[in-house]
């Protein structure tokens, strides 16, 4: 018999989890097993799917996004606000945030700058934009957002739906198109991508652009849900997305990553929330609760390693 | 009509990193249709060399020629663009990325629909054509193959066509993980490229290697060329002398009398030789690659050293082979990565004292001759020989009477080897322990007593005379003789 592919192994821990959650929660509330309840269930899942694949890109070339959180907020308020009232002018601004993580992921392969101190100084610099664009929780979501937001196609619930459309998406541009083979490949050996005659500054600076451009859909489809934003409205994006791709498979270093893998991951984390409070998880112990669904699932993937390992021995 | 102009016309060029001289006015002309054999010391250029010719590294002075008009901005590109390669020491492939997407990045002009099938072939067809009954299946991630598979990859990937046909492959110790089959599966491709119109530049330490394949052997010493002439005019005994470095001198043997047993493991059940070593032996372990020496290393170090809390007078030193791997800290300096093993003999009251620390740096510095202006230059300015060095500073430095060696000697130059040689014996003669895998025969004459490993037990123990290479292969190969 073949044995699976060691991707396919890495990918089978967040689906399961996944399938060994929702199982959970049928028992719990047979009444969620309905288009309605999986609608709820999963609603929150295309912004956090979006957040989780614009991490999974940052960490693809070795680097770590500590912004995100407060970048996806930046969006959200300006969503909410300008890209309502002036939609050009709005539309400029996210063009400029994007091309402003661009210029930062150059700079930091330039200077040699390790991303997470930059990334985190820059989250105070987008939680200040954030509370200058939006000062109070307020704002409105553009209509057309709302309007595909509010979506219920037939059979699936947009929230799945929408998240499959995305992992299509992401798989094919960072998996299988050559510009993605780029981005991995400088996070696997950058000198050898050097080597062959590519500038890794201008493919660091590609990989920031495609992360935030991720990152703006998840603040745009986040206001579209919400209907209304406020500055610290993704804040818990920014451990959630790393968690998420973690969990989906992905590695810190090495450019391992799949785009598949921090879907279902960032699905895994939303149900773990709904999970606990399904069982009465006092919201004070919530945070500690995710904590130790995340450890349960990792420490699994350790074993799962080792499995793989021991398969390529013999 | 006139011959047509050099391929590569590298003229005059000198490079420094900081204060020290890597190449001091270097001239090499590359032709076509000639394999150039590239040798000398680690530390003697050849890498900063290759590195300047693949357009890597932009010389201080110096011009670059490409047929015969001269480049003034040469890159790595403007390398690429006239269809020169290069197989790098170490490998360069991405490991996280299939052959097939490494193909990708190697060949910048594949893209468009469908070139996952179209990098498929090409490498398929290269791999094919140098290395037939490879079974290496283009879509496997890199990671996933032996490391000797993974050099055959990326020598395929050197030689394979995408548009720009390769015109110079400069190959850099491309031998190191083959296996001898696989290596002369490389070596008549060479021989056909170049027969073909095709150049090569080949750096080994092999120098058989260099001797059969090349057509002109290149000699380098300390920054400069020293000697340059066609191969037929070298032998093995004149090409190491050209190297400088001290001719191969048969030691004569000690004889170990009944010192005490410092080290035991007895042979696992059903078959083979139990290990020991006495005091003040140079213990050898032979046999093939991957037979269980290695393991056997990792074993006596295991018995030997504590689990868990740290111990004031550690028992046993390991010296790695796969410095990259385990051995060097990248970060640190020289001095660092020298005393590291041995910090609570330089500390008091668990304060490490600086001046004491510079002390011992110096005293190993000068005494294995570590070429560095300063020890506490990071060790990644050092060659590879000399980080080579600063592990075995680093081992015999500690006051451990048993020094484990796994290989230690992986792509060093002759005359670092025999510096450490000369220090080895020294140590033994000073009652210290040695346990040495290699796998070079050479080394093996330099022990007194030496285990010969076949499937992972001992099957044979040569002691004194007994020692040579004819009885070390007859050994390892039982079976196949019988």
């Amino acid at each position: 018999m073949k044995r699976p592919s060691p991707e396919a192994l890495r990918l089978a821990l967040p689906v399961l989890a996944l399938v060994a959650l929702l199982i959970s929660v049928f028992v719990m509330r047979p009444n969620v097993m309905s288009y309605n309840g999986m609608h709820l269930l999963f609603k929150l899942g295309i912004p956090i799917a979006l957040a989780t694949l614009a991490q999974m890109i940052i960490m693809s070339v070795n680097d770590l996004d500590l912004s995100m959180g407060s970048f996806v907020s930046f969006v959200a308020c300006v969503a909410a606000t300008w890209l309502v009232d002036a939609p050009l002018i709005g539309a400029a601004m996210l063009l400029a945030a994007i091309a402003a993580y661009a210029a930062l992921g150059m700079m930091i392969c330039y200077r040699g700058l390790p991303s997470i101190v930059v990334t985190l100084g820059m989250s105070f610099v987008w939680a200040g934009l954030a509370v200058l664009v939006l000062p109070t929780p307020g704002g409105t979501a553009p209509v057309w957002v709302k309007a595909v937001m509010s979506a219920r196609p037939t059979m699936v619930p947009i929230g799945i739906a929408g998240s499959a459309v995305i992992a299509v998406v992401a798989h094919f541009i960072i998996m299988r198109s050559s510009f993605g083979v780029l981005i991995r490949g400088v996070g696997g050996n950058e000198r050898s991508v050097a080597r062959a005659g590519w500038s890794v500054l201008w493919a660091r600076g590609a990989a920031y652009a495609t992360a935030a451009a991720f990152a703006v859909a998840s603040g745009i489809t986040l206001v579209g849900l919400m209907t209304s934003a406020d500055a610290n409205i993704a804040l818990r994006y920014t451990l959630l997305s790393i968690a998420g791709v973690i969990l989906g498979g992905g590695e810190f270093t090495g450019g391992r990553v799949s785009a598949v893998g921090a879907v279902f991951g960032a699905l895994t984390l939303l149900l773990a929330g709904s999970f606990l409070t399904f069982l009465k998880v006092p919201s004070d112990w919530q945070i500690g609760a995710q904590g130790m669904i995340l450890i349960v699932i990792l420490a699994l993937r350790v074993l799962l390693e080792r499995f793989e390992k021991k398969g390529r021995r013999t | 009509m006139s011959p047509p102009p050099p391929l590569i016309d590298v003229s005059d060029v000198t490079v420094r990193f900081g204060e020290v001289v890597a190449l001091n006015g270097v001239t090499l002309q590359v032709c076509r249709g000639e394999c150039i054999g590239l040798v000398g010391h680690n530390g003697a250029g050849k890498s900063t060399i290759i590195n300047v010719i693949n357009g890597g590294l932009v010389p201080q002075t110096g011009q670059i020629a490409c047929d015969g008009t001269v480049v003034s901005q040469f890159s790595i590109n403007a390398a690429r663009a006239i269809g020169l390669r290069c197989v790098f020491q170490e490998l360069s492939l991405c490991p996280n990325l299939s052959i097939v997407e490494n193909t990708r990045i190697t060949h910048r002009t594949l893209g468009g629909w469908g070139w996952r099938a179209r990098a498929g072939a090409i490498i398929s067809e290269s791999l094919d054509d140098i290395f037939p009954g490879h079974q290496i299946d283009p879509a496997t991630q890199v990671a996933d193959l032996t490391i000797s598979q993974q050099q055959m990859v990326e020598i395929a990937m050197a030689f394979s066509d995408a548009g720009i046909a390769p015109r110079l492959v400069i190959l850099d110790e491309p031998t190191s993980s083959l296996d001898a089959g696989v290596a002369a599966q490389l070596l008549d491709k060479v021989h056909r490229y170049v027969t073909a119109g095709g150049s090569v530049v080949l750096v080994s330490h092999i120098l058989q290697e260099i001797l059969t394949a090349s057509t002109r052997i290149v000699v380098m010493k300390d920054a400069s060329i020293v000697a340059e002439r066609p191969a037929a005019d070298f032998t093995h005994e004149t090409l190491v002398e050209a190297m400088g470095s001290a001719t191969r001198e048969q030691t004569g043997r000690r004889t170990t009398g009944a010192g005490a047993v410092v080290l035991e493991m007895p042979a696992p059940t059903g078959a083979g030789i139990p290990f020991r070593a006495r005091k003040g032996e140079v213990i050898g372990l032979a046999g093939l690659g991957g037979h269980g020496q290695t393991r056997m290393l990792t074993a006596l170090f295991e018995s030997k050293s504590p689990n868990w809390l740290p111990r004031r007078d550690c028992n046993v030193t390991f010296v790695a082979g796969d410095r990259r791997l385990n051995g060097v800290f990248d970060l640190w300096s020289v001095l660092m990565n020298t005393t590291i093993a041995s910090l609570q003999d330089l500390a008091r009251h668990g304060i490490l004292r600086a001046g004491r620390e510079a002390e011992r740096g110096d005293e190993w510095k000068n005494r294995i001759g570590i070429r560095t202006p300063d020890v506490t230059n990071p060790i990644l300015t050092l060659s590879g020989g000399n980080q080579q060095k600063v592990l075995f500073a680093r081992a015999l430095s500690t006051r451990a009477p048993v020094v484990l060696m796994d290989d230690p000697m992986r792509g060093v130059d002759i005359g670092t080897k025999q510096e450490v040689y000369g220090i080895i014996r020294s140590e033994a003669e000073a009652g210290r322990t040695f346990v040495w895998y290699s796998t070079e025969m050479d080394e093996m004459q330099l022990c007194d007593r030496v285990y010969v490993f076949r499937e992972s037990v001992i099957v044979a123990e040569l002691v004194g005379d007994e020692i040579n290479e004819h009885a070390i292969l007859q050994a390892s190969f039982r079976d196949a003789a019988a």
